[in-house]
């Protein structure tokens, strides 16, 4: 098992690698694209998939990333310093957004969050002295080190994609210190975390928080790979999106995020060749997809991490020999 | 002062409407937890049935409105329910989430795509002659809006407090595995409760039709109009998801008028999140217990 995991790591690295080199620059887009929403739904496993929280306001959220980058960098900061204004802007307003989450239950913070979003998108649209109104932002630069510019879209595919490892890598220690137990303790059973000394006030809020600001992240990385943007781009609907991806992929997993965001972001586009179609296939293929798959794609993942482990060392379970019948029976 | 008045009547009516589709709304969270992210669709698209029948199959008026509230109750409650919900009730309340977000994609972009992306006209039902009371002028359409509204959701209020079946349903929603142990069928019941939801958007449907004309999209309106509605009211009352909509059509119609028709959706969320952050379960909701 463990030795397939490290060939996956290895295999998936030389091809995020290598493949951009021979891609044409609109696939190399749409990678990069994937890159970015990857993030985004990484930050929503966290609230969603681990502590249990739903969030509509994931691309509120990122708004708050992408609109400090664009703001900021032509007034001379570097990209990253944007970055880290819009990641700590997002970080707070998931903390004020959090702390109704300790007195509501499910639906509701749906519905709050839901509300959010869309007074971040009226802000937006009508706040035209800081944010160019339903203009949007235009000419955003990419970022650049000194001599060193991710100028053009492949350079910028790999900026990209260091951010990207430095956001898996830190989910992934995250969910395997003691705030990641916490996060799970608190979805299977609220009361037991608490009885079992975990304080929920501070979790929840944290674990909506750290989502948020990884949505702040995405948004950043977001805003110069298009150069251009308005808050169209910002709406609920992306917010679905990203719950789409979540919960598509399959909800507190770590793989999760990788098949959602692979398959909400290119799905669409390999259905484009069918025009007008393309959002009813896609909208049959979700429903289909719950009904047969509500646990998300990582059922067919780990259906084949199962074949594939089960052909090299056999059947990995081999059948249990008989119990003593006199256990089976009734005393 | 006769401004007050005549936008009162305005936003009551249409309130009334969002009224309609939040009680649905309501029920169906309250039987089945589903949180039926396909409302605003299910209005929509009995609203593209009546004109189907109206203008191709030439139906008069009355035939045509209870032909489309059998179509509906037949497409939008018990095949969703046989087909969707029976399978996904048991996986607990995001897969269902998820599957009516697919839903109402399907619906509209199938609207869309096989239908019309233009809006079609409406024939207005009432008579749009307007009455005079004292100096004050009011839309007879808005005035009978009210009315119908009102009949509709009396009548559900008999059937829910009066019937049997209404106090089974306020059995299922209180407790669902002590209601099946009492011998209700919760299944069916999920089932019928999705039908009366059917039956109410398509009454929705038919009068919010002549105000908005019939679009593919206009569902996304609505059925954030009901959320918001059934959340400002209380989740799990219906009277808390009629003083919604009535609240969020009042507040819409007076802020667009006399504030901003900009902003004219924002009034309607301050409302939203100051009730959540001060009274979360709704003004006329009752708290829940921590599930």
């Amino acid at each position: 098992m463990r030795g397939w995991r490290t060939l996956g790591i290895l295999v998936g690295a030389v091809v995020l690698l290598l493949f951009p080199l021979v891609l044409e620059q609109y696939k190399l887009y749409l990678a990069s694209l994937t890159l970015v929403y990857l993030i985004l739904a990484i930050g929503l496993n966290l609230t969603l998939g681990y502590a249990g929280q739903i969030s509509l306001a994931h691309a509120g959220f990122m708004s708050f990333g992408a609109y400090a980058v664009a703001i900021l960098v032509p007034l001379g900061v570097p990209f990253e310093g944007g970055l880290v204004v819009g990641v700590v802007i997002a970080f707070l307003w998931g903390l004020v957004l959090g702390f109704p989450a300790l007195k509501v239950k499910h639906h509701y913070l749906a519905m709050v969050t839901l509300g959010f979003n869309i007074i971040v998108f009226l802000v937006l649209r009508n706040w035209e002295s800081l944010t160019g109104g339903s203009f949007g932002i235009s000419g955003i630069a990419r970022p650049r080190w000194g001599p060193v510019r991710f100028q053009s879209d492949r350079a910028y595919y790999y900026y990209i994609l260091g951010w990207t490892v430095l956001v898996v890598a830190s989910a992934h220690w995250i969910l395997h210190s003691r705030w990641g137990r916490a996060f799970r303790s608190i979805r299977e059973n609220e009361m037991r975390a608490e009885v079992v000394g975990v304080s929920l006030r501070n979790y929840k809020l944290m674990a909506f928080a750290i989502g948020s600001a990884y949505a702040g992240v995405g948004g950043a990385l977001f805003a110069p790979l298009l150069t251009y943007i308005d808050p169209g781009a910002f709406t609920l609907d992306r917010s679905i999106q990203f719950l789409m991806m979540v919960v598509m992929g399959g909800l507190g997993r770590f793989e999760g995020p990788f098949l959602g965001a692979v398959v909400v972001t290119l799905l669409p586009e390999l259905l484009r060749a069918s025009e007008g179609f393309y959002l009813i296939i896609f909208s049959l293929a979700v429903i289909l997809m719950m009904l047969f798959m509500p646990k998300g794609l990582v059922e067919i993942w780990d259906w084949m991490v199962r074949k594939m482990t089960r052909r090299r060392h056999g059947p990995a379970h081999p059948p249990a020999p008989p119990e003593p019948a006199a256990v089976l029976e009734p005393k | 002062m006769t401004d007050v008045f005549q936008l009162l009547v305005a936003g009551l009516s249409i309130g009334s409407i969002y009224a309609m589709a939040a009680i649905g709304f309501v029920l169906l969270w309250q039987t089945s937890n589903t949180i039926n992210f396909a409302q605003g669709e299910f209005v929509v698209l009995p609203a593209f049935v009546m004109v189907l029948f109206l203008t191709v199959f030439r139906f008069p008026f009355a035939a045509a409105f209870v032909a489309t509230v059998i179509v509906s109750t037949l497409l939008l409650g018990l095949l969703v329910k046989k087909v969707l919900v029976e399978r996904l009730l048991k996986m607990g309340v995001l897969p269902l989430v998820i599957a009516t977000i697919g839903l109402s994609m399907l619906i509209r972009y199938s609207l869309q795509q096989f239908w019309t992306p233009l809006a079609l006209p409406f024939p207005a039902i009432f008579s749009r002659q307007p009455i005079r009371v004292g100096g004050v002028i009011f839309s007879s359409e808005e005035v009978m809006n009210v009315l119908s509204a009102a009949i509709v959701i009396g009548t559900l209020q008999l059937l829910i407090r009066r019937t049997k079946l209404g106090w089974a349903m306020q059995a299922v929603a209180q407790n669902r595995d002590l209601a099946s142990v009492l011998g209700i069928n919760v299944s069916r019941l999920v089932g019928v409760t999705f039908m009366l939801n059917a039956a109410l958007t398509a009454v929705a449907a038919v009068l919010i039709a002549p105000v908005y004309l019939v679009k593919y999209d206009i569902g996304i309106g609505i059925g954030l109009k009901a959320f918001y509605a059934a959340i400002i009211g209380g989740f799990n009352q219906i009277r808390g998801a009629l003083l919604g909509g009535l609240l969020v059509g009042l507040v819409e119609t007076y802020s667009a008028a006399y504030i901003s028709n900009q902003f004219r959706d924002a009034f309607a969320l301050v409302i939203l999140i100051g009730v959540l952050l001060l009274k979360p379960e709704g003004l006329l909701g009752i708290k829940e217990e921590w599930a």
